[in-house]
């Protein structure tokens, strides 16, 4: 770009939706001092009413007007480009052009597979226990991420309690184990049936509610479940949990604890590639098709004779028998389950790596999982903020990128002219 | 003529204390294409809501007869049963699905008439890949009926106005119905797609043999391809009959005009 | 008897403070169709805010009934200003947007105000100090305390006033044509953004007097306190019908009384997942509430 084009790129982001510098100014300072204000209380008093002292804390009003001076620009800025994009058909960012190379060239679709392929494999034996261990998390995260994302990416239905499906399958896992000692591998199915089970008892009565409705009442039922572990004390041992429970054997074969953390590691690998093949079919087929058109318009989708509570109930279903995988797999690799892994945070950040990454697109979703659980992991010095930046993301996600990072794309159908023919004839 | 295949008693619509729908019967025959008309908010669409099981009527019957012969009674019915049964509908309003493909759209009107489920769609078998690869062939064999298979992978909401109203007919249409039920169809379109919406109407009925009845306030299309006209106002209707003894009966040109010479 | 009244009483304070939260989710719901996610947490920094006021005028040494008023007034211009902040931020913005995108961003700025009050202030219980004044309450003192009385005037007065402001005022008639149609509000010359904003603004004022005031009665708070209470003062909300402002009254104190006798006859342990029950169990099968109306479905 010339120097006059970046000039006027800077004028453009500098005076977005004002009349030039100096009312850009003006409006950022007002911002500035109504945040100055705004945040006055709690961000610089820090009372202590028993000892009676106060503690002002100066700079922290310092850095709020700075901050906000600085961040008002970047919003009118970010605002004015959103309403002069909103004519123009949605162009790709650089990170989705390059994905759609990636995978409409056969060769690059197959390079980038195996490349992929080979760091997932090796990485238990490249990375320490610790690395292990993260990526663990970092795994069963996209592996609910993808369960959540058949419900609420795909068929457009918000479950603020999914966490209650996944508490199922670690408790089945747990109570089955430490009551009858039964093994991982035969429990995993049992816990996943139990998602589906529970999918449906819950789903029955209320999907017929609208989309909000939904919300909270899957978030009641969240909390009802996590509620009842918590204070049935005879069946679920309380607050305090269940721990020493069984980690998976290899038919048969017990391992140490480094290596039954690798082989956790290819278990929770194999569960995601599942997901992915099976969500994959799923949203290009005759039932993902049918969710995405519910999502889009339920009284056109009606109309067009789906059955609309089915087809919620099975998004439903088959999102919670995901979760109740997990739910077992989480179980094994921490040998310890207690209600407190369960709470609607848990949910909340499930919802977040599905809505930032991208609703609706497997591929949004895996980087969601990456960026949400990895960076925070990584940047300790910030993982106190870990949940207040994923509110904010959430927030700036929702009014400038509500795709997300990686958008879903529809499947291109490529349709062959001679079979045209060949059908007419019929 | 033939027998009718939308036989409506006498239905009622209250909302609240208002009757949006007044003792109204309209009979539609086989492979006959009637209008209905009447002034905004007569109750037009209440009446298509009505008979497509979007609201319930709060009195009359609402009669079809599929092709196989049977009479249904299909007030209270669940729109998509109602789908079925062999009613398909477009929307004054247009109610596509945006972010599906304009092929897409039309394959999900196909979904009543297939069954391949869950595991189907995850296994992949024999049949579910025959009953995709069927359900692509008939989606692109009504696209081109309309005139949009060029924009068979384009958003549909990239789609300009009057091809979205002729999607929203190939979506219909996707469901195998024997009756049309078109809202508005023209809204918004030139002269000349007015024209080509026109021509489209009545090959569906000589080709597809189906009977069609649209709500439109184009009344140069309405007078030139139905076969009946029914009028509504204020909820009742107010004549029927071929749409010249429309045109000429005094009480619709006294409701289009108005009462009083100033209005 | 004495039991079961203290229990009535009890259940009176508990519905009183759930209407005074309980009437923000109502009111935005009228009005722009949105759960405010973030309501809950409004209450919260309604608390706080009394909380840091009561502290710098005590260590000031102000006389404990001027305490009291300033504390509630100064929360209600903190959680007013907050609540008409987020809307522009986090709301305004989505107007037109698929349905579940504000509700998404709600539940974003729900997170992100519970965890820059932890940040800022502290994740630890802080105690709250005793700010309703104290006294004898004649005749039924060994059943109701001074602050629950206080409480339950209070909630009375702010209901009272509420209703005649949506009644007789001009911006409360704004407000009941906005919340009936928007459209034909903004026709009429009704500044329809004007109208949005003073809801959150009452909406979040009335939060901000229920957060001081059970702060205060209850003795502590922390930055979790909203989620709860948001959660209970929505179901009172969908119990009475949203959208209809009696309706949210009625079915706070309904929900403040089955809590109460819950927890007082039958245990104790279960307390939040009465209120959970209760409201899946309303939603499943009157999700219309006692007071609200099924809505037509527009085609």
């Amino acid at each position: 770009m010339d120097e006059k084009g970046a000039q006027s790129t800077l004028r453009f982001i500098l005076t977005a939706g004002c009349d030039g510098y100096a009312d850009s100014l003006k409006r950022s300072v007002l911002v500035a001092l109504w945040f100055m204000f705004l945040t006055f209380p709690i961000m610089v008093i820090r009372v202590d009413t028993i000892e009676n002292t106060i503690d002002w804390r100066w700079m922290n009003l310092a850095f709020v007007g700075v901050g906000s001076f600085v961040l008002s620009f970047l919003w009118r800025w970010l605002l004015e480009r959103k309403e002069l994009m909103k004519g123009q058909a949605a162009r790709e960012s650089v990170v989705e052009r390059l994905l759609t190379q990636a995978s409409t060239i056969p060769s690059a679709r197959l390079g980038l597979l195996v490349v992929v392929a080979g760091i997932a494999l090796a990485f238990p034996h490249m990375a320490g226990m610790y690395q292990t261990n993260i990526m663990i998390s970092c795994l069963t995260y996209i592996a609910l991420g993808l369960g959540l994302n058949i419900v609420v990416g795909l068929a457009g239905l918000l479950d603020l309690g999914y966490v209650a499906f996944y508490a199922v399958g670690a408790y089945a896992y747990a109570l089955a184990n430490m009551h009858w000692g039964i093994g991982f591998w035969t429990i995993l199915p049992i816990g996943a049936l139990l998602g589906t089970l529970f999918g449906i008892m819950l789903g029955f009565p209320v999907l017929r509610l609208r989309g909000d409705y939904l919300a909270i009442v899957t978030l009641g039922f969240g909390e009802i479940i996590r509620l009842v572990l918590e204070n049935w004390g005879d069946v679920t041992m309380g607050p305090s949990g269940i721990a020493g429970i069984d980690r998976p054997t290899f038919f048969g074969i017990e391992f140490g604890v480094m290596d039954s953390i690798n082989y956790m590691y290819y278990i929770m690998l194999a569960l995601i590639v599942l997901t992915i093949f099976c969500v994959n079919r799923l949203q290009n087929s005759r039932i993902g098709r049918a969710w995405l058109a519910l999502r889009e318009d339920e009284i056109a989708c009606q109309a067009m004779g789906i059955d609309k509570t089915k087809t919620k109930l099975m998004a439903f279903a088959l999102g919670a028998t995901w979760a109740g995988m997990a739910g077992v797999v989480f179980a094994a690799k921490t040998t310890f389950v207690n209600p407190a892994s369960f709470t609607f945070w848990e949910s909340a950040i499930i919802l977040s790596v599905v809505v930032i990454g991208g609703m609706g697109s497997i591929r949004g979703v895996i980087a969601g999982a990456i960026i949400l659980i990895l960076v925070p992991e990584y940047l300790r010095a910030f993982s106190e903020f870990r949940m207040l930046i994923f509110g904010a993301t959430m927030v700036l996600v929702m009014v400038f990128r509500p795709q997300g990072l990686i958008r879903a794309k529809r499947k291109v159908y490529t349709y062959d002219k001679s079979t045209v023919a060949g059908a007419a004839n019929e | 003529m033939s027998e009718s295949v939308l036989n409506v008693n006498e239905i009622c619509k209250d909302f609240g204390g208002i009757r949006a729908l007044d003792d109204v019967s309209l009979n539609v025959r086989s492979k006959e294409i009637a209008a209905l008309i009447g002034p905004n908010g007569a109750g037009k669409t209440t009446f298509f809501n009505c008979i497509t099981g979007i609201y319930t009527p709060t009195s009359g019957d609402v009669l079809v007869n599929p092709k196989d012969g049977s009479e249904r009674r299909v007030n209270g019915m669940k729109p998509n049963h109602v789908t079925e049964l062999g009613m398909a509908r477009t929307f004054q309003n247009i109610r596509l699905f945006p972010s599906m493909t304009t092929l897409e759209n039309v394959m999900i009107g196909t979904h009543c008439r297939t069954k391949s489920g869950i595991w189907g769609a995850i296994s992949r078998n024999g049949k579910a890949r025959g009953e995709e690869q069927a359900i692509i062939e008939k989606s692109y064999h009504l696209l081109e009926l309309v005139g949009l298979e060029r924009y068979a992978n384009e958003l549909a909401c990239n789609l300009p106005y009057g091809k979205q109203r002729r999607l929203e007919i190939a979506r219909a249409m996707a469901t195998d119905p024997f009756l049309l039920l078109l809202d508005e169809p023209a809204a918004g379109m030139n002269p000349q797609e007015t024209y080509d919406l026109q021509e489209l109407v009545i090959k569906l009925r000589n080709e597809y043999g189906l009977s069609i009845l649209l709500i439109e306030h184009d009344m140069k299309m309405v007078m030139s391809i139905s076969d009946s006209v029914f009028v509504l106002d204020y909820g009742r209707l107010i004549a029927s009959g071929t749409p010249k003894e429309v045109s000429e009966n005094p009480t619709v040109i006294k409701a289009y005009l108005g009462e009083d010479e100033d209005d | 008897m004495e039991y079961f009244l203290e229990i009535l009483f009890g259940g009176l304070t508990r519905g009183s403070i759930y209407a005074l939260i309980a009437l923000g989710y109502t009111m935005v719901y009228g009005i722009i169709e949105l759960i405010n996610f973030a309501h809950g947490e409004i209450y919260m920094i309604g608390a706080f805010t009394g909380l840091i006021i009561a502290g710098v005028l005590g260590a000031a040494g102000f006389p404990a009934a001027a305490i009291f008023v300033l504390a509630i007034l100064g929360a209600v211009l903190y959680s007013a200003a907050y609540g008409y902040t987020i809307e522009k931020i986090a709301y305004k913005p989505l107007r037109g947007a698929q349905r579940l995108s504000p509700l998404i961003s709600a539940i974003g700025m729900s997170i992100f105000l519970q965890n820059y009050v932890m940040l800022a202030q502290t994740s630890d219980f802080l105690p709250f100090p005793s700010l309703i004044p104290e006294f004898k309450v004649p005749w039924i003192g060994h059943i109701i305390s001074s602050s629950e009385l206080i409480i339950v005037v209070v909630t009375i007065l702010v209901c009272i006033g509420l209703t005649l402001f949506i009644k007789f005022t001009r911006l409360g008639k704004a407000m009941r044509a906005t919340a009936q149609n928007r459209k034909m509000a903004m026709l009429v010359g009704i500044n329809v953004n004007t109208v949005i904003s003073a809801t959150f603004v009452v909406g979040s004022s009335l939060a901000a007097v229920g957060g001081v005031l059970i702060a205060s009665h209850i003795g502590q708070i922390n930055y979790y306190i909203g989620f709860i209470a948001g959660i209970k003062a929505f179901t009172a909300a969908v119990l009475g019908g949203i959208g209809s402002v009696p309706g949210a009254m009625l079915g706070a104190l309904i929900l403040g009384q089955t809590e109460a006798f819950a927890t007082g006859y039958v245990s104790s342990d279960y307390e939040d997942v009465f209120a959970f029950a209760l409201l899946v169990l309303i939603l499943i099968f009157r999700p219309a509430g006692i007071m609200g109306k099924e809505p037509v479905q527009k085609v």
